[in-house]
């Protein structure tokens, strides 16, 4: 399998002060499963926004599907982010639109003609439960609607790389267990899997997974790539 | 040729649209009304300033002060006849004694008839070539006939109105582009304005793959939209402004102000102007946009 996500000496610095992310260097594979944890404050969600390319890095090399994303020009960027899909933590959904043209926010942007659009949203709102609610705006939505509604926009596009932040930060087991059925479902169609995550019993659902522990913005592993559970935590 | 205004339903539903919401639309139709009267003015000094420019154009009077009648009329028959010889001059005209009397009649009234009044008699020529050599020409020969007699160019008597005509029609104009210029500057505040409210779209786009200038039609449709609007207001209201000086124009009877007219080319640029101003919204709403997003990763 080849890597989609290689990370070398990378540093990340917002302004003048000290640098949020250190000496960073991992690679992921093609259609693998990886988990991000550390503490708060780790630099979890600036690893993950320099992934789906929302932050460049103020020292070292990513490279994204093989191409040098540092030194790529800016007008290249939106082909790859479409290859890149995201879960944000606070949802981000666009407030003034409905849960249905939130999750075909993607297929429009990539120039799906409007004929082909309804048929994946309507599969997309039925996988995720959400199709008498349709027509629904995100604020009349709960937490756990809000956060279906993201995962179905992140995946609606079949992206490559599907990145998500603290996914089951807002919902119930129940629904912890069911997205993480459908991560792996997707992982199994070739996606690869990016999971920041709080969370050690899902950590600990996903046998197959690696991870990638951060802690006070460097990797607790210099090597970059952890099995999970860690062998030195005696949970091989 | 307007599908740069079309939208689809979800481009709409993008960025929540409100026509008289803003401003905007209220503030170009400011300007626009502002311009159609500046450019009606232009256009009708334009047109009167060639009206008078052609009305006096290679037009020259001799005066023959000569008292003594009989003198004065073989002075006449003299300069009729060495005028004519001049190829260039294509037309005399002598003005007889009546239409003298006509002339000096407003300031002189009966007396102007009168044989005891020595009246200068006036001879209209018109050249064929108005050059400043045939004028020379023309005043060696008169001074030749008659030395006393004086060849006035009605070019030169008009001058300072021509001038002045010509530097409203300058400044007309001048306002016509400042007018622009404002309309431009509103147009950059405005896609401003909606960069910061819609930021959240913008970027969510962004992550999503849109590229700037699928961003940038969203806005520039809908300000070039509230550009026509405001547009066709400022016109609608520039032309009843416009009938109803014309009204008070035709009322005064002036002959000068009576060729101040707007010809149909005239009428159609100021008719054109409400997609001249959405055409140029459009243009520097995308040039703002694109520019304020390449500012963002």
């Amino acid at each position: 399998m080849g890597t989609v996500v290689q990370f070398e000496n990378v540093g990340l610095r917002y302004g003048t002060g000290s640098e949020t992310l250190s000496d960073i260097s991992f690679s992921l594979r093609d259609g693998g499963f990886y988990f991000l944890t550390g503490p708060s404050g780790a630099g979890k969600t600036s690893l993950l926004r320099m992934i789906y390319l929302s932050q460049r890095p103020s020292r070292g090399l990513i490279r994204l599907f093989g191409e040098d994303m540092v030194t790529l020009p800016r007008e290249r960027l939106p082909g790859f982010r479409r290859r890149v899909g995201m879960v944000f933590q606070d949802f981000r959904l666009i407030p003034h639109l409905s849960a249905y043209d939130n999750i075909a926010l993607p297929l429009r942007v990539g120039g799906t003609p409007e004929r082909d659009i309804e048929k994946p949203v309507n599969e997309m709102l039925d996988w995720i439960g959400l199709t008498a609610r349709a027509s629904a705006r995100p604020a009349t939505l709960s937490g756990g609607e809000q956060q279906r509604v993201a995962i179905a926009r992140a995946v609606i596009g079949r992206p490559e790389i599907l990145v998500a932040d603290e996914p089951t930060g807002n919902v119930d087991p129940d629904m912890a267990a069911r997205l993480l059925h459908l991560f792996e479902n997707l992982n199994r169609l070739g996606t690869t899997l990016v999971v920041a995550t709080h969370d050690l019993h899902l950590l600990s659902r996903v046998g197959n997974a690696t991870m990638i522990k951060l802690d006070g913005g460097r990797l607790s592993d210099p090597t970059g790539l952890l099995r999970y559970p860690p062998k030195r935590e005696g949970r091989a | 040729m307007f599908g740069f205004l079309r939208a689809s339903p979800f481009e709409r539903r993008l960025l929540p649209e409100g026509r008289t919401a803003g401003p905007i639309p209220w503030m170009i139709a400011i300007l626009m009304f502002l311009t159609v009267l500046a450019m009606a003015a232009g256009l009708a000094i334009g047109q009167a300033t060639s009206t008078l420019d052609s009305d006096i154009a290679g037009k020259l009077t001799v005066q023959l002060p000569e008292p003594n009648a009989r003198l004065r009329n073989g002075q006449i028959t003299a300069l009729e006849t060495e005028l004519g010889k001049i190829t260039a001059v294509s037309k005399i005209d002598r003005l007889d004694d009546r239409e003298l009397a006509t002339l000096l009649d407003p300031w002189l009234g009966e007396d102007a008839q009168s044989a005891d009044l020595p009246i200068p008699a006036l001879i209209d020529l018109t050249l064929a070539k108005n050059t400043p050599e045939t004028v020379a020409q023309v005043r060696a020969t008169v001074k030749a006939v008659a030395p006393a007699a004086r060849v006035d160019s009605h070019a030169d008597w008009l001058a300072p109105l021509s001038g002045l005509l010509s530097a409203l029609g300058w400044l007309a104009t001048g306002l016509v582009v400042l007018m622009a210029a404002a309309t431009a500057a509103a147009v950059v505040m405005a896609a401003r304005s909606a960069i910061d409210t819609h930021r959240e779209t913008i970027d969510i786009m962004h992550l999503m793959g849109a590229t700037d200038v699928q961003i940038a039609r969203l806005f520039q449709r809908r300000i070039a939209l509230d550009s026509l609007f405001g547009g066709l207001v400022g016109l609608s209201i520039g032309l009843a402004t416009l009938v109803i000086i014309g009204g008070r124009v035709g009322d005064i009877g002036s002959e000068l102000l009576g060729s101040a007219a707007i010809n149909w080319w005239g009428w159609l640029m100021i008719f054109l102007l409400p997609l001249a101003a959405a055409g140029l919204a459009m243009i520097v709403a995308r040039l703002t946009v694109t520019t304020t997003l390449s500012k963002i990763l």
